[in-house]
Order: structure tokens, then C-alpha cells, then sequence
């Protein structure tokens, strides 16, 4: 095993959180940024037409700060509202975060409370997988999470009182291909994350195939969680070895 | 215009729930010695999550997301850009899906 990939803090020194670190951050995820506007107009468009006033909309953008789950969920959003149906969907389609949380704990570990669970609010899967390969390859900054959370916070709330205010054109994200744009930024990560076959080759494969049968038979996101867990816990297995 | 009551209830529960989604694992994770094997699934992590969050759509959706995927990963490969590769892979699949008839 490649032992000074995880024990990185140790090799790559003093964990600090800077305002540089947060601006780099957000300067990284701009991509994302960008199509997250164009998919939180999107997103106005249709809590509008599911009957979300102006303030809903960007209450909710702005409390949940989550597209998929925003999105599963406007599917659910008819009076009267299911109120149990739509929160426990809201914790099914997360699960996933506490994976991904327990991946920052070595390097928030050096942080104060505050900090590190201030940043945890702005979590998405976008800032989380970037700044997991930035970590990967030595950064420290532990502000680079929240500097891109942030500006995908400000993106999103933006765009989706936009859309919900003066969009209507935009229905149909698949048009644009805009419904791509964040498989291809996690693909574009995947490729950084690389670290070898004799290391990834297996957990992968084994993650994929678990997600696309997860995908097939189970509802909502539970893919991701079960393909995330088999394919790290194979790899586990192998430690030492 | 305006916030109904109930709408307000369940916009509030969300974003409880997925604010302790979010650092319930941070706050497992940060409880327990981690060394060793706990450790080296963490390492393991991220990659795998990636793995499976893209594997339906490049897997199962069709030929032009396929060969979409590939273009992305080449680009990410040479170039480093994440720009580049998130632009490559919307125009690619927008041409593929038109030239594939999908």
C-alpha cells in the first residue's frame, strides 16, 4: 500500500485555513459554478411550476443547497405537502455526505469547531471530489472547501430566483447537453484520483459494477452510497496485504 | 409571493436533516483513533463514490455518453483542465447524441 497517500498530513505538514486558500477554492470550482447556474435557472423554472413562491424557491436553494435532492424532491411537491415523505427522501438522497464527511475528518481534524463545521454546511459532491484531489496532491488549505462552497452557494441561489423569477425558456437541460456537464466534471476528477491499477483497478470496478445494479433496481440515489461502500470496503480489505 | 407555513416546516426539516447528513461523518470520523485499515478505506473513498455517482450514466445511457466519457477523461488526462474537460464533454455528447440519433 501506497502509505503516504493517507497519511498525507504527516508528509505534507501543518494543516491552515486561509482566505487564499478559500479564494483558490472558488477560483477551482468555476466550472461548476457555471453549470450550476445554468441548472439552478433550471431549477427556478420548475419550483415555479410546482407551485414554490419566489422566497420558497431560494429558501430552499439556500437551506438545502443540494440539486439532486432539490430536484427529487419538487417531484414530491403538491398540496398538501408530504412533509415526512420529503424529509426522509432529503436524508435517503444524502447518505451519501456522511461518507464523504468522514473523508475530511484527518484533514478538519487541525481545525476548530467552528471552522469545520461551518465549511461542512457548504459540502456538495463538486468542491468535496476537487478538493479530495487537491488534498491528494499535497494542499493543506483547509478553506479550498468552503471558497468553492461558497461560490457555488452564491451561483446557485442566484440562479434559481432568476429562473424562478424571469426564467421560462429553459426546460429541458438535456438540450444543451448541460445534464452531462457534472458527469464529466467528476470524470475529469476520477482521472486525477487515479493511483494505479494494482491499487484502484479492483475497488473501481467492483464500485461500478455495484452502482449501475444499485441503479437499476433500487429508487433515488441509493447507488451512489452502496457503489461508494463496496468499492472502498474491497479495498480495504486488501490493506496490508 | 409570500412563505406558507407548511412550506416553511418542510424547507426547515430539509435542510436539518441534510445539514446533519453532511456533518454526521465528519463528526464519526473525527471521534475514532483512525489508523490502518480505517484509514486506508478512506483513502479509498472518494475515488470509489466518483466511481459510482458517473458509472450509470457512462455505463447504461448509450453510445454517445459513452464515447462522451472517453473524450472527457482524454482531455482531463492531457490537459489538466477541468473547464476543458467539462466543455469537451457537453459539446461532445450534444454532437454525439444528434449524429447518433439518440
Amino acid at each position: 500500500m501506497e502509505k503516504e497517500r493517507t497519511n498525507a498530513e504527516e508528509a505534507g505538514g501543518k494543516v491552515t485555513f486561509t482566505f487564499a486558500g478559500a479564494l483558490e477554492g472558488a477560483k477551482r470550482c468555476l466550472p461548476i459554478e457555471i453549470a450550476g447556474f445554468a441548472i439552478g435557472l433550471v431549477f427556478g423554472v420548475l419550483a415555479g411550476q410546482a407551485g414554490l413562491s419566489a422566497a420558497e424557491t431560494v429558501l430552499m436553494s439556500a437551506l438545502v443547497f443540494s440539486g439532486a435532492t432539490q430536484f427529487v424532491v419538487l417531484g414530491l411537491w403538491a398540496a398538501p405537502l408530504p412533509v415526512v415523505a420529503i424529509v426522509l427522501t432529503t436524508l435517503v438522497v444524502n447518505l451519501r455526505y456522511v461518507l464523504m464527511g468522514a473523508t475530511l475528518a484527518p484533514w478538519y481534524s487541525g481545525l476548530s469547531r467552528l471552522k469545520a463545521y461551518t465549511s461542512i454546511f457548504f459540502l456538495a459532491d463538486e468542491n468535496w471530489a476537487l478538493a479530495m484531489g487537491e488534498h491528494a496532491r499535497g494542499r493543506r488549505d483547509a478553506a479550498f472547501l468552503i471558497g468553492g462552497g461558497l461560490a457555488m452557494f452564491a451561483s446557485w441561489t442566484v440562479s434559481s430566483l432568476l429562473g424562478r423569477t424571469v426564467g421560462g425558456a429553459l426546460e429541458d437541460p438535456a438540450r444543451w447537453g448541460l445534464d452531462f456537464a457534472f458527469t464529466a466534471v467528476f470524470l475529469a476528477l476520477l482521472a486525477g484520483l487515479w493511483r494505479g491499477i494494482g491499487s484502484d483497478l479492483l475497488p473501481w470496478v467492483v464500485a461500478a459494477a455495484v452502482a449501475v445494479a444499485a441503479h437499476l433496481v433500487l429508487p433515488g440515489q441509493w447507488y451512489v452510497l452502496l457503489g461508494g461502500l463496496a468499492g472502498s470496503l474491497v479495498g480495504a480489505a486488501r490493506y496490508g496485504r | 409571493m409570500g412563505v406558507d407555513p407548511r412550506a416553511l416546516l418542510t424547507i426547515l426539516l430539509m435542510g436539518a436533516v441534510i445539514y446533519a447528513t453532511r456533518a454526521g461523518g465528519l463528526w464519526l470520523a473525527s471521534r475514532v483513533e483512525i489508523s490502518g485499515r480505517l484509514e486506508a478505506w478512506l483513502g479509498f473513498l472518494p475515488g470509489a463514490i466518483l466511481v459510482s455517482i458517473v458509472a450509470p450514466t457512462v455505463l447504461t445511457s448509450g453510445l454517445a455518453e459513452a464515447l462522451a466519457a472517453l473524450a472527457v477523461v482524454l482531455v482531463a488526462l492531457r490537459s489538466g483542465s477541468l473547464l476543458g474537460a467539462m466543455a469537451t464533454g457537453v459539446v461532445a455528447v450534444v454532437v454525439l447524441r444528434g449524429v447518433l440519433g439518440a
